[in-house]
């Protein structure tokens, strides 16, 4: 008998403050109003796709100690704009990043289940760690964080959350106007919580939601991020999406749940993919390239570049050949407020690399950055683009693909009205939404659907 | 300076729960079991949207309910649990499309960086219809669920003494500084920072970008924002304030409000109220800046005004005792009430935030009954004059703080 088809997630990133983002091209709109956002939602969920995914960052990032203007600037309050869409759509998930640095369980505990309860049911978190005092000094504490420390305040962030959410059971609230009992329980979201980070106590206030938690998502590489990906959350959030990396991931990561009592359908993983599609495989790849020109301006390779010499590097000319010095390896201080600069480990062999390649192919600077950089994950005719996201998530190298599109808003349209069509007739790609919760479309448990302390596979 | 006096009244009203009244879910036609579904919320907004209302406050506290000032009362005979304002407002805006959304936040335990934010993107997705509404908490429970500073417990009683005074203060200076601080951010962008310059591949003039540098007491802020300005450009602050001896609540609606909530309970008082947050607004050095003070009344309508006093004297037997509140409560018909704002609008008030003593009954007698009153006098606009809250407010959208004028 043969292995049954794998049904593939998908999901919708909304186009991020980063080059993938091409804000010259004369399609694209607004990246923050609403109108811009409810057109994204509304395309989304047509698709029947599982959930919108919106990304943040707490501080504009900044090179040579100036704030960055070359990528997209500027976007909504996470919370905010996710639970304005809730209004605008019916049964598409909605995943805020949150930051668990730079806020308090508390709080975020009641905009999470605030944002279930006034959705359906359709609230998922990332949760992300930070430690640097850049993001700190928009902060009442600053930064106060040691960076070793990020994790172990993630995780008991988390687990404090959780303890919020479960404060509350269900049925606390009976409102009955005859009897005059409204609450069944004068200790409904009793907590007490004494940890390293957090030491807090008294009663929450919002009760249980419809998903009695949020979907947790989770979207660190390192080995920390792995352990804690396996050990608490729903859904990864990967950055591998082509086949040999993506394996190579999914195998890791879903073997690490045993270790955690977790079975392999209980932890989602989720690659990042961007795309790019044309009637034929031929034009999209001729499209593909003039994407990633432009993504790449000559101003924007220059600066990618001063990531790895750590240097400013603003005299040198983009379409000529790459500087003779070496990288600065003192303190990365060129760049602050982006993940990005912590990629290259070995600036000197990069530079090195970047300079035999460029040489060997007579690639300007320009030429070597958009080469070097990051190639659209999946590129072709819908025919092509379906076959090949089907035959990633069939072969274990992804449960599904969280798609980038360029192009704000209508940068998901065409993905929409040509791919999807083309799963569904596969067999791999929902035709209707099933249920009406977050958790439902991915095919999560509801927590309440196990014993407390016990996992159930479902 | 004060709106005139000649011009008509504003309203707004201020949404709890099942309403102000202990007992108000109990009433029959109350939806006990719909307090925190998206369905019940917006079926008020849009109800007071028909009633061309200038805008809905929503209460909001970082702990449950409780029927004592201080502290939690353990009680299970009254609503208890709620939903985060600002999300409740982001969830209706896209549903309405005129009337103002003014969310509590509570300035003791949370991020100026953060609200700042929450509240433009409120803006951004109302298309202009934000405010916020700005409160302290100095109840110790409520530090304790944060655990990041201590509140010393104190009793009701213990109101005036030196300690819960000089804690008043703190509390009231802080949230001083906290609507500076979000006042700044919203400047932080000027408006025309985006350029999409293709020649030099610039997204924006990082030049129009402002970083605030707040350093105070309680926090520091760097900024910029992370959001643009939003379409108001600062949407509306506004703060409910008692007089105290301290006269703290009235500084913080005098240095940094658009509007202040006060609860005269006549037209007497109403005078030496406004005269008393008039001169806070002179030391602030905003004399010449519009301020709108509104009334704040409990209500209890109906067409007959011995039905208003059953139908709270029928709530009261309930609880088992009189309802009080801090401001004055009203029960009587929609053209008594209609009277009585008249008369505190003479006195200097230019407007009013009425408090349903259950929002299924009195805030369609709001809309149905005292706002057609109100028409009928000439008192109350006919139709949406404007597109933003500030615009219904009369207020102008503010020139930026750090764009630099050309003389």
């Amino acid at each position: 008998m043969s292995k049954p088809l794998k049904q593939i997630h998908l999901a919708a990133h909304f186009p991020g403050v980063n080059n993938t983002t091409v804000w010259s091209d004369p399609k694209a709109g607004s990246h923050i109003e609403f109108r811009s956002f409810a057109h994204f939602a509304r395309t989304a969920e047509r698709a029947k796709f599982d959930f919108l995914f919106l990304a943040e960052g707490l501080r504009l990032r900044e090179q040579g100690g100036k704030i960055y203007d070359l990528d997209v600037v500027g976007r909504p309050d996470t919370f905010t704009i996710l639970t304005a869409l809730a209004a605008v759509t019916e049964h598409l998930g909605l995943t805020g990043t949150i930051n668990s640095t730079f806020n308090e369980p508390y709080e975020v505990a009641r905009q999470f289940a605030s944002l279930d309860h006034l959705s359906g049911g359709r609230a998922a978190w990332n949760v992300v760690t930070s430690w640097d005092a850049f993001t700190g000094e928009n902060f009442r504490r600053g930064g106060f964080l040691p960076q070793e420390e990020r994790y172990s305040r993630a995780r008991e962030f988390l687990t404090t959350a959780h303890e919020l959410f479960d404060s509350w059971h269900g049925d606390e609230i009976v409102a009955d106007q005859e009897s005059g009992t409204f609450l069944r329980d004068a200790k409904a979201g009793a907590f007490v919580h004494k940890g390293q980070h957090f030491d807090i106590e008294g009663q929450f206030n919002v009760p249980r939601s419809p998903q009695g938690r949020p979907v947790v998502f989770q979207a660190g590489d390192s080995d920390e991020g792995r352990e804690f990906a396996a050990s608490h959350a729903d859904a990864i959030f990967s950055r591998y999406s082509t086949l040999a990396e993506g394996q190579a991931f999914y195998t890791d990561v879903k073997g690490r749940l045993a270790r955690h009592g977790r079975s392999r359908d209980q932890l989602l993983i989720l690659p990042a993919a961007t795309f790019v599609l044309a009637d034929t495989d031929a034009e999209a790849q001729e499209r593909a390239r003039e994407v990633r020109r432009q993504q790449v301006s000559g101003a924007t390779a220059i600066k990618h570049l001063e990531f790895v010499w750590n240097r400013d590097l603003s005299a040198y000319d983009p379409d000529g050949p790459l500087p003779d010095i070496d990288p600065d390896l003192g303190e990365h201080t060129i760049a602050r407020g982006r993940a990005q600069v912590r990629m290259y480990r070995d600036p000197l062999a990069t530079a090195r690399e970047w300079r035999e390649r460029a040489a060997a192919n007579n690639w300007s600077i320009r030429d070597l950055v958009i080469e070097t950089g990051n190639r659209q994950s999946f590129v072709g005719s819908p025919a092509t683009v379906a076959e090949t996201i089907d035959s990633f998530v069939q072969a274990d190298a992804a449960d599904g693909f969280i798609l980038v599109p360029h192009i704000t808003p209508g940068g998901l349209d065409g993905f929409a009205d040509t791919v999807v069509p083309l799963l569904q007739e596969r067999g791999v790609f929902r035709t209707e939404y099933e249920g009406t919760t977050l958790r439902d479309h991915l095919g999560l448990a509801h927590p309440d659907a196990s014993a407390p302390g016990e996992r159930v596979a479902s | 300076m004060s709106p005139s006096s000649s011009s008509p009244l504003h309203l707004a009203v201020a949404l709890d729960g099942a309403g102000w009244h202990p007992a108000a879910w109990r009433d029959p036609v109350a939806r006990p079991r719909e307090l925190l579904t998206a369905a019940y919320w917006s079926d008020l907004v849009a109800e007071a949207e028909r009633g061309l209302l200038d805008f809905v406050t929503i209460e909001d506290a970082l702990g449950l309910q409780s029927s004592h000032v201080t502290e939690p009362d353990r009680r299970t005979d009254q609503v208890r649990g709620r939903l985060d304002a600002v999300l409740i407002a982001a969830r209706v805006a896209p549903l309405t499309s005129h009337i103002g959304l003014v969310p509590t936040v509570v300035a003791t335990h949370t991020e100026p960086f953060h609200i700042s934010k929450a509240i433009a993107t409120l803006d951004y997705v109302s298309t202009g219809r934000a405010g916020v509404r700005v409160q302290v908490s100095a109840r110790a429970s409520e530090a304790a669920h944060f655990g990041r500073r201590t509140v010393p417990p104190f009793r009701f009683e213990d109101l005036e003494s030196p300690s819960v005074r000089e804690l008043g203060v703190e509390l009231f200076d802080e949230a001083a500084d906290y609507v500076e601080v979000v006042r700044r951010l919203w400047d932080s962008w000027e408006d025309d920072a985006e350029i999409r310059d293709e020649t030099t591949g610039r997204f924006i003039d990082r030049d129009k970008l402002h970083y605030i540098d707040f350093e105070g007491r309680h926090f520091s802020v760097k900024g910029p924002s992370i959001t643009p300005r939003p379409p108001q450009g600062q949407p509306l602050v506004t703060a409910l304030a008692h007089e105290t001896g301290t006269g703290a609540p009235f500084r913080l609606v005098g240095r940094s409000a658009d509007l202040g909530y006060v609860t005269p309970h006549d037209a007497e008082q109403a005078r030496a109220v406004v005269a008393a947050v008039r001169v806070a607004q002179d030391a602030a050095g905003r004399a010449t800046e519009p301020l709108h003070l509104f009334g704040d009344l409990v209500v209890f309508l109906d067409d007959d005004a011995a039905v208003a006093v059953a139908r709270r004297e029928r709530l009261d037997s309930l609880t088992g005792h009189p309802y009080t509140s801090d401001a004055r409560i009203f029960t009587g018909t929609p053209v008594q009430l209609a009277d009585l704002l008249q008369n505190l609008g003479q006195a200097g008030l230019s407007g009013f935030r009425l408090r349903p003593a259950v929002i299924g009954h009195d805030l369609p007698a709001i809309t149905r009954g005292l706002v057609p009153e109100l028409q009928r006098r000439g008192a109350f606009r006919e139709s949406y004059e404007a597109d933003t809250l500030r615009g219904l407010l009369g207020l102008a959208r503010p020139a930026n703080r750090y764009a630099a004028t050309t003389v």
